[in-house]
């Protein structure tokens, strides 16, 4: 056993470094694509520099005055982003491993940690993600910012409420017999049958001009898929490894020796 | 059904008020901690836009709308 502090310590130490790598994996393959959307961005700016009112965004890149970070500010502000990201999301995980851990029928905390970290992908990324893909810069209506980060956070509470709804169906379906497939079918069945019917009745939201590449918007899409990928990934597998006593203090050296 | 997992093998304290003030605490924290990089615009950091435009690159890989 290990108690609530040291469970967060380690929660947390895996956060920041799952969140750098991420940063680093997301500055690789997604800051060419930022680049060529805030390039697309500008080149709309001054062809539309004529018209009346074009700032009213509520930021913009705009070329014309002096950016109150830079581009170079912005690329370290990623790693940032994404280290600061991570420990907040390392800290709700160790919560979540502490108060879910006797509720997941395994003897495992390993697989205990890997299962809450597939369950928080799956219901704070991929549903949100194929509702409301993420966009570069250059996409989206600056007037529909509030209604784009509401449905954003509501899909991401109905993805952990499609989790949870799976999970419970396929505890529920063992009575029909306690076979994976079962439970694998219940569960998917009840998870699956969630997300469409909201996909279904949150609103559609697309944004996207017909001028802006369809390539570099999948990149980056790709880019920002694979960032939070990478992000859960090492969360979970960080977690399982740092809170096991077993591992070898050479393979994770600060984490476990603290 | 399977029986429960007995309570000694696993690596969580037992539940109790106390653990779960500091649980509620930490996420409250978290999510704090999660604002100020995806949504906050100076109302919590009181930064103005600098945090806002500082974050930017990273609130678009991690998926958080932005403009
Ligand atoms: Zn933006």
């Amino acid at each position: 056993m290990r108690t609530f502090g040291s469970l967060l310590v380690r929660g947390l130490i895996v956060g920041l470094f799952a969140g750098l790598l991420a940063g680093t994996f997301a500055f690789v393959t997604g800051e060419p694509r930022i680049d060529s959307a805030i390039a697309i961005e500008e080149a709309n700016a001054s062809a539309h520099s004529h018209d009346a009112g074009s700032g009213s965004g509520h930021h913009e890149h705009a070329a014309e005055e002096e950016p109150l970070v830079s581009r170079d500010g912005q690329r370290f502000g990623l790693f940032l982003a994404a280290s600061l990201y991570g420990v907040a999301l390392g800290g709700i995980f160790a919560v979540g491993f502490t108060l879910l851990r006797r509720r997941l029928r395994t003897s495992s905390d390993s697989y205990a940690a890997l299962g809450l970290a597939a369950a928080g992908y799956a219901g704070i990324v991929l549903v949100p993600f194929f509702k409301y893909p993420p966009n570069p810069p250059a996409v989206g209506d600056p007037d529909t910012i509030t209604q784009r980060t509401v449905t954003y956070l509501l899909t991401l509470v109905i993805g952990l409420l499609a989790v949870w709804a799976g999970v419970a169906a396929s505890r529920w379906v063992q009575r029909f017999g306690d076979l994976p497939w079962i439970r694998l079918a219940g569960g998917g069945a009840a998870l699956v049958l969630t997300v469409v019917v909201a996909y279904l009745i949150l609103p559609k939201i697309n944004e996207v001009p017909d001028t802006f590449p369809a390539t570099l918007l999948w990149q980056f899409r790709l880019a920002s898929l694979g960032t939070q990928t990478v992000l859960w990934t090492l969360l979970g597998i960080g977690f399982a490894a740092a809170i096991d006593r077993r591992t070898p203090v050479a393979a994770a050296p600060k984490v476990v020796a603290a | 059904m399977t029986a429960p997992v007995s309570t000694s093998s696993v690596a969580v304290p037992a539940l109790s008020p106390r653990l779960l003030a500091f649980a509620l605490l930490t996420v409250g924290l978290a999510l704090m901690l999660a604002y100020l990089v995806a949504f906050d615009q100076g109302a919590l950091s009181h930064s103005g836009m600098y945090l806002h435009e500082l974050m930017h690159d990273g609130r678009h890989l991690l998926g958080v709308p932005c403009h």
